[in-house]
């Protein structure tokens, strides 16, 4: 069974149509990488998947799993295995980043009905994901992103991702506000979590970030859907040619 | 921070109905005739059968408050209080002062078991009621308008510390009492301060001899139970030289459709090189979400740090009332002392809270801290109102204020209002003040990582109050975050 299954899926802001009949197929093991201009509404996508407030889905159907996505509230999702890293993670002061990564955690294995993990073991899991990302612990005693640069930013919602440990991970631009050293640090770690039972897609502008994280499937998304989708040489093609190209297609 | 989980679980098993200490307790009371007068006055003095002293400043106070005016510069909007339509003083019935619990109406123990308040020294020491871990907390219950029980009296004796009832100290230590009664906040203070004066019921006393540390927290509990009935409670505490004392104090009230007053007044005196450390977790009854009942809460609270390098801290947490009007303040008079004020103010439904802090710089080198957080949910107003000021012979006065407040929707208010006097160069006085939303942006992160709704609120705010939390004692700090979440039950659509 597929993963990710999106079919015809429409959505508006608004009552302005964004999404306009997006169809994907995401397997197990598999990373698709969601290129395409801005405004093109690709980070729409990943917001209507993860149901973040303020978009009417107006057609279509999503499953994750067999399971009727869009019918979730998006606590639910996250805790059947919907994972978004937010392009522009929020900042929320007073929390520990400690303290956030554990209520997260247990929050979702309640939800699954699964025991709440022990301190130490939730101690132990932190310190080894951390390590590996090369996060200082001090960052975790400090409040969930505020005064963190980009790339502690972004490192941080890998960190998430791994000890969520997602069925489906959705990246939202994950290289925007990265230096290149910050860069692929990032896309190491997202790397490493790439698994065969794990689907992921990448969403992107540019393709320097699919230098780092070498999609299987490629897609180009303009004007609310996908119009074209390829090998991972469809990256470098659009890298020299641009979207101009299909967004005369899209109009047409 | 496992307190944010209990915090969610609280959340989750309470129902719709949010306020759980709205029931009401069947009880055969014994009233002053309704309204007030000079008769009134006489009668509440009778009762309390006090010395003649007593009756002259209350007659005192009660003839001067007929010729104030209600204060209206406050952020609040009420309909006019009729102070002939209510009692000043409610009694359980047949009330003789309790010698034990055994001889203290069951209805009445029952109601303190139903609200968590461990009476019965016996199980809190045994361990029956008292949570593990915790310290031992001596507590006086006062039950509309006496004082039903007092717990640990006869340790604290031992270590010299007085802990009654205040209409017992009245006749038991009238000397203490004559001191200091009214020293802080006079007779002629305010127009509810003046009231207060004229008819207060019962509150505690507190008195910690010279070098004494306080072997245990105090605290009082204030129910209000009956009907159509104002409370006004008095609290006196001394901590004479290098003394030290913990001090908290709690409140309910059932859920009534009509407004109740309460005017309390507070006093704290502390000698040269004594701390006293007041905390309050305020949760009367608010109102319903239309704004129907709940108390209106008109509290004049002030400590006075009357001695060289002496200490007062108030640390309060504010989630009730339909009308919170409440100022507790410092006056640092002795030389290099120092105050301080944390305070988490909640508003939701159609609560108004206009509250702050005064911190008047009178002696040399003293210091003060302001710690304020305001959160203003459904469609409540929330102000700030402080003020900072050094007198001309408060050299090297140094104060600290941070004003944050938090708005959860688009229909409720904030406000701060900072008055910052300084009548001499050398004071140094900080400002810092912020108001933030909590965005829709930030609760959809927490629930793409797996919190619901209100974990994700309970999360957020838990963040916001932090600072001021980690200031109330440990068994407060967690009943408070409990009640935060509560309080905030259903603010975000």
């Amino acid at each position: 069974m597929s993963l990710l299954e999106i079919k015809n899926l429409q959505a508006s802001v608004a009552d302005r149509q964004i999404l306009r009949g997006v169809d994907l197929v995401v397997n197990p093991g598999e990373v698709h990488a969601i290129m395409g201009p801005n405004g093109s509404g690709k980070s729409t996508l990943a917001h209507v998947l993860s149901g973040k407030s303020g978009y009417e889905v107006t057609g279509g159907t999503v499953t994750l799993d067999g399971i009727d996505l869009l019918a979730l509230e998006p606590d639910e999702r996250a805790a059947r295995g919907l994972f978004l890293a937010f392009q522009y993670p929020m900042e929320i002061p007073g929390v520990a980043t400690m303290t956030f990564l554990r209520t997260a955690m247990n929050a979702q294995r309640k939800k699954r009905g699964e025991p709440e993990l022990s301190t130490p073991e939730f101690m132990k899991r932190v310190r080894e994901e951390a390590k590996k990302l090369s996060i200082d612990p001090e960052m975790l005693k400090r409040p969930v992103n505020v005064g963190f640069s980009g790339g502690e930013k972004k490192r941080n919602e890998v960190l998430q991702m791994a000890l969520l440990a997602p069925k489906l991970a959705v990246l939202d631009e994950t290289d925007s506000g990265l230096d290149i050293d910050a860069l692929k640090i990032a896309a190491e770690g997202v790397n490493r979590l790439r698994s065969p039972e794990r689907g992921m897609i990448v969403i992107t502008h540019y393709q320097r970030l699919l230098d780092h994280i070498i999609p299987d499937i490629v897609h180009v998304f303009s004007r609310g859907r996908i119009v074209r989708t390829g090998g991972k040489e469809l990256a470098l093609e659009l890298e020299e040619r641009g979207y101009a190209d299909y967004e005369q297609e899209a109009a047409a | 921070m496992p307190a944010v989980q209990e915090t969610v679980e609280q959340v989750r098993s309470i129902d719709v109905d949010q306020y759980k200490y709205g029931f009401e307790t069947d009880i055969e009371t014994e009233k002053a005739p309704k309204g007030l007068s000079e008769d009134t006055v006489r009668f509440i003095s009778a009762k309390k059968e006090e010395p003649a002293w007593m009756l002259e400043w209350r007659l005192e106070a009660f003839r001067r408050w007929l010729t104030m005016d209600e204060p209206t510069w406050a952020r609040v909007d009420y309909p006019k209080i009729d102070y002939q339509n209510a009692y000043y003083y409610a009694a359980p019935k047949a009330f003789v002062a309790p010698k034990s619990l055994d001889e203290v109406d069951p209805e009445i123990l029952k109601t303190y078991e139903k609200l968590g308040i461990p009476l019965r020294e016996r199980e809190i020491l045994a361990g029956v009621v008292r949570p593990e871990g915790s310290s031992r907390v001596a507590v006086d219950a006062v039950f509309d308008s006496v004082s039903v029980a007092t717990t640990f009296k006869e340790e604290l004796k031992k270590a010299g510390v007085i802990f009654m009832p205040i209409s017992e100290a009245i006749r038991e230590h009238p000397e203490l009492v004559q001191k200091y009664l009214g020293s802080v906040v006079p007779v002629s203070d305010n127009f509810f301060a003046t009231l207060n004066s004229a008819v207060f019921s019962d509150g505690s006393f507190v008195y910690i001899p010279p070098g004494v540390r306080c072997p245990m927290e105090l605290s009082t509990y204030f129910r209000i139970n009956e009907r159509n009935t104002g409370q006004f409670e008095r609290t006196l505490i001394i901590a004479d030289k290098g003394s030290y004392v913990s001090y908290l104090e709690g409140c309910t009230a059932p859920r009534r459709d009509e407004n109740q007053l309460h005017a309390a007044v507070v006093e704290l005196i502390a000698h040269d090189d004594a701390e006293i450390k007041y905390s309050t977790v305020q949760n009367w009854y608010p109102g319903d979400a239309e704004g129907k009942g709940g108390i209106f809460n008109f509290v004049t609270k002030r400590g006075d740090c009357r001695g060289a390098r002496s200490k007062i801290s108030w640390t309060q947490v504010e989630t009730g009332s339909a009308i919170t009007w409440k100022y507790p303040s410092c006056i640092l008079r002795g030389d290099g002392s120092r105050g301080e004020f944390y305070s988490i103010a909640i508003s939701n439904g159609r609560q108004q809270v206009d509250s702050g802090t005064k911190m008047i710089h009178l002696g040399k080198n003293t210091t003060s801290r302001i710690i304020s957080k305001g959160i203003a949910a459904g469609r409540s107003d929330n102000t700030y109102r402080g003020l900072v000021s050094a007198h001309r012979k408060a050299t090297g006065a140094r104060n600290f204020t941070n004003c944050d407040s938090l708005l959860i929707g688009p229909h409720c208010g904030a406000h701060t209002v900072p008055y910052i006097e300084a009548k001499n160069s050398s004071a140094l006085f900080e400002h810092e003040a912020t108001t933030s939303k909590i965005s829709e942006d930030m609760l959809f992160y927490c629930r793409q990582r797996g919190l619901s709704q209100e974990e994700a609120v309970a999360l957020v705010v838990n963040g916001f109050v932090k600072d001021v939390l980690q200031h109330l004692p440990m068994e407060f700090a967690v009943e408070a975050q409990k009640l935060i979440s509560i309080s905030l039950e259903g603010s975000v659509g």
